[in-house]
């Protein structure tokens, strides 16, 4: 029994591999690892401004009865922030039973890259300094950029902000 | 059996039960060791509970809780059968405590999902040597026999004699258990003489017995043939019966009837009315995962906002007739209301079992200390909130110690201070507006406000003069941490770890200590519970584009204020004067950096909130009406947000945020 659960999972988490999900987010094209996305929300429903946090959280939202706080990751990136429109979507992801709804501006598509595809990213020491980004990867002659979830949610990063705050 | 899985649902009602029924068990002979009898009923009622364990635990396989079970309704049988005229029920309830903890003890290893690996043997030493000093166990006991009194006398055998072969389904599984269940259900229509095999309880290879050859037995009933095999056939499992006749004399019947005292305890438990309604009674109860309800009060919310989703749908705009529609509408929303009602009333529980414990603890303890204790319960019928009954167990069990090794003092003490010699305990819950009072109140000694004072200035704890202190305050110094005016450490209390336990229990579910006392007259502590974590009436506020929720048992009043009013030290803050009070203003669009139109005094509303003796006064937009609201726990993502105690879901699907005011307060 178990060793039928055991392989259901493997197979699961093979479907999964290498499958990325990316998204539009200013000019650049960015990807997240499929398995931590849950859902995608088209279009932006009311958000619940909350007070006291950063403000590229932007508040919280009822997803089916449930409340989850919502990202706006263009701000997270300290840019400029962007009118939501027609494309903007709320992206779910899910980590260590930490649900958090990320705003971007377009869902693109979900495609496979190969391990061998991705690239490290530039280190500090080259003036390239974006911990964000887990690794770079190559589809045909475009590039997309692999974001790093935790480092996004990153918690440390939260706390401190509300103490500058 | 896999007894790792707790999922398993036989193994969580087994549990279940077994908890609830020693619970019981526990209460009935606190009872009886008041009064100093057994009152035949108690006794009946000891044995029926016995047995229910016996029975369970032996087809759960837990041998050693059966084993004790049974020697316990041995100890019963004898102790009824043979009346002794001098019992020492105080070493008879010791012994009952005994076995009642041993079973309590291995059935919570078995919900931890461990073995259930007690020793019974020394246990059950006692009890057989208890039953010998009452100079009747020796003979039940030396034969390894249950029991070898002549029971036969008093069984009715009247009526006709039949023998009957049950064959129970194929796949049935435990064909002895499913026998013993067989035997129990009987009694309702006929007497059990004799079956076979005998051991049914005991001995599992009967299960293979039984399979093969089926299950005899006889019996004496006034009921006809047919009757009977009807009987048979609508109980669990039962595929087949063969029912004869049986020409045998009486005598015989009885013979064999002493053989098998396993009949004996059945028809002992059969013997009036009271078991029937006890029965009747189970089956009107329940038992369900708390996660499923949790899960059932998600729904029913979301079921609300989808409701509002659907009746307030903008298509429905274009539609000029909407008369049918809305009725049915209205129809719906009914039902839902009602839905949401039964849902949250489903998580209330009586305080009962929590206040019955304590009747355990105070006797325990006032054997140890030599103290004579009263306890009095009362409003043990109030209801709570599951989730917060689960948190008040431990607060309440150290205050009433504290009473006991603190308050009441030795029966010379009290009389020489003209009070009865036995201290009184009162244990009280109430229902006050949306909160529960539950207040511990001794008769004892009182909390020493000198010792109190110098033990909180040597810990530095004092920031004003002790004019200025009013006694309560004085008093509420013994729930900081590390505070025991207590020289000697006790087994039960004096270590300073305690009552600053208890106040933050109490906080962390939402409720405040308040202590009072009068030297030599008493210690009254009360704890302050809000009915339910889960629900909350709710007034909603607007300020700019956000709306707020602040609970309503917090708000004082809420009033349109003048310009003239308001007054302004210094600082800035602002202040307003309200019937002699000078309270400050705290404007909820400045402390959350809110963009509104509403800036000036007089165009909003103000709103006093106080917690805990200390007001405040909020400045928003506008009120925006009272409604009954679900508080969910903000994402853990966003941490602790002062003066926000969590966020809700409005009928319209937004979720909004709920102040917390006692976080507001400190703001």
């Amino acid at each position: 029994m178990s060793e039928v659960t055991d392989q259901l999972l493997e197979m699961n988490e093979d479907t999964q591999k290498d499958k990325f999900l990316t998204f539009i987010v200013g000019k650049e094209e960015y990807a997240i690892e499929i398995r931590y996305v849950t859902e995608i929300i088209g279009g932006i429903q009311a958000i619940t401004e909350v007070p006291e946090v950063p403000d590229y959280i932007r508040g919280i939202i009822n997803l089916r009865g449930k409340i989850i706080p919502v990202m706006d990751v263009n701000m997270r990136f300290k840019k400029e922030p962007k009118p939501y429109g027609d494309r903007t979507c709320i992206t779910v992801i899910d980590i260590d039973d930490l649900s958090v709804g990320l705003i971007v501006d377009n869902v693109a598509e979900v495609l496979s890259i190969a391990e061998e595809n991705i690239e490290p990213p530039p280190d500090a020491k080259s003036g390239f300094n974006n911990r964000y980004i887990k690794g770079i990867g190559k589809v045909g002659n475009t590039v997309k950029l692999i974001l790093d979830c935790k480092i996004l949610l990153g918690e440390e990063d939260l706390a401190g902000c509300i103490e500058a705050s | 059996m896999d007894r790792d899985n707790s999922n398993d649902p036989v193994l969580d009602m087994f549990i279940f039960e077994t908890l609830q029924l020693t619970d019981q068990l526990e209460q009935l002979v606190l009872n009886s060791e008041k009064t100093n009898t057994f009152a035949t009923e108690d006794i009946n009622e000891l044995f029926r509970i016995m047995h229910t364990i016996k029975g369970s635990a032996a087809m759960m396989l837990y041998s050693n809780i059966s084993s004790i079970a049974h020697s316990l309704e041995d100890l019963f049988f004898n102790l009824r059968d043979t009346e002794p005229l001098e019992i020492n029920y105080s070493k008879l309830c010791d012994l009952l405590l005994m076995g009642i903890d041993f079973i309590k003890v291995e059935t919570a290893k078995i919900k931890e999902g461990r073995d259930a690996d007690g020793a019974p043997d020394p246990l059950l030493v006692r009890i057989h040597d208890y039953l010998c000093s009452l100079g009747s166990g020796d003979k039940a006991l030396a034969s390894g026999e249950i029991m070898s009194a002549d029971p036969g006398n008093d069984i009715n055998l009247e009526g006709t004699h039949y023998k009957a072969i049950i064959f129970f389904e194929d796949d049935c599984g435990m064909e002895n258990m499913r026998a013993f269940n067989v035997v129990h259900k009987m009694e309702d229509i006929a007497r059990p003489i004799r079956y076979f095999p005998p051991d049914i309880t005991e001995n599992d290879d009967c299960s293979t017995i039984i399979h093969e050859n089926g299950f005899e037995v006889e019996f004496a009933t006034d009921c006809s043939r047919e009757e009977v095999e009807n009987f048979f056939l609508t109980l669990a499992f039962v595929e087949s019966i063969e029912i004869m006749e049986l020409a045998e004399a009486v005598e015989e019947a009885v013979r064999q009837a002493s053989i098998t005292g396993e009949i004996n305890t059945l028809n002992a438990v059969e013997n009036n009315g009271d078991s029937n309604a006890n029965v009747s009674r189970k089956q009107s109860m329940i038992s369900v995962q708390l996660n499923k309800l949790d899960k059932l009060l998600d729904l029913v919310g979301e079921l609300v906002i989808s409701e509002a989703m659907v009746t307030k749908n903008p298509d429905l705009a274009d539609i000029p007739d909407l008369d049918s529609f809305g009725k049915a509408a209205r129809q719906h929303r009914k039902v839902i209301n009602e839905l949401q009602d039964i849902v949250m009333s489903i998580r209330m529980v009586p305080l009962a079992g929590t206040f019955q414990k304590m009747n355990r603890i105070v006797r325990d303890m006032s054997k140890k200390l030599g103290k004579q204790i009263d306890l009095v319960i009362s409003g043990e019928e109030t209801e709570v909130d599951k989730n917060i009954i689960e948190h008040l167990s431990d607060p309440i069990m150290h205050l009433i110690r504290n009473a006991i090794d603190h308050g009441i003092e030795s029966a010379e003490e009290r009389v020489a201070r003209g009070k009865p010699a036995a201290g009184r305990i009162q244990l009280e819950a109430k229902n006050e507006g949306g909160d529960v009072w539950i207040t511990i109140r001794d008769d004892g000694g009182g909390l020493d406000r000198e010792k109190i004072m110098t033990r909180a200035l040597e810990h530095g704890l004092i920031a004003k003069t002790e004019a200025e202190l009013s006694d309560q305050e004085i008093y509420e110094f013994i729930l900081l941490p590390g505070f025991s005016t207590n020289t000697e450490v006790t087994e039960y209390s004096g270590r300073g770890v305690g009552m600053d336990v208890v106040a933050k229990n109490i906080e962390e579910i939402g409720g405040s200590v308040h202590v009072d006392s009068k030297l030599g007259m008493g210690t009254v502590i009360s704890l302050k519970i809000p009915l339910t974590l889960a629900i909350i009436n709710g007034m909603g506020i607007r300020v700019g584009g956000s709306i707020y929720i602040v609970p309503i048992t917090s708000i004082r009043e809420s009033f349109k204020a003048k310009e003239k009013d308001v007054f302004m030290d210094p600082d800035g803050l602002e202040m307003i004067m309200i019937r002699g009070e000078c309270l400050p203003i705290l404007r909820l669009h400045k402390v959350y950096k809110l963009e509104t139109p509403v800036t000036e005094i007089h165009n909003g509303i103000v709103m006093i909130v106080e917690n805990d003796n200390r007001s405040v006064c909020l400045f928003a937009d506008e009120l925006i009406g009272e409604q009954q609201v679900v508080v969910k726990a903000l994402p853990k993502y966003l941490k602790n947000i002062k003066g926000i105690g969590g966020c809700t879901l409005l009928g319209n699907g937004r979720s909004c945020l709920i102040l917390d005011i006692a976080g507001l307060l400190n703001y």
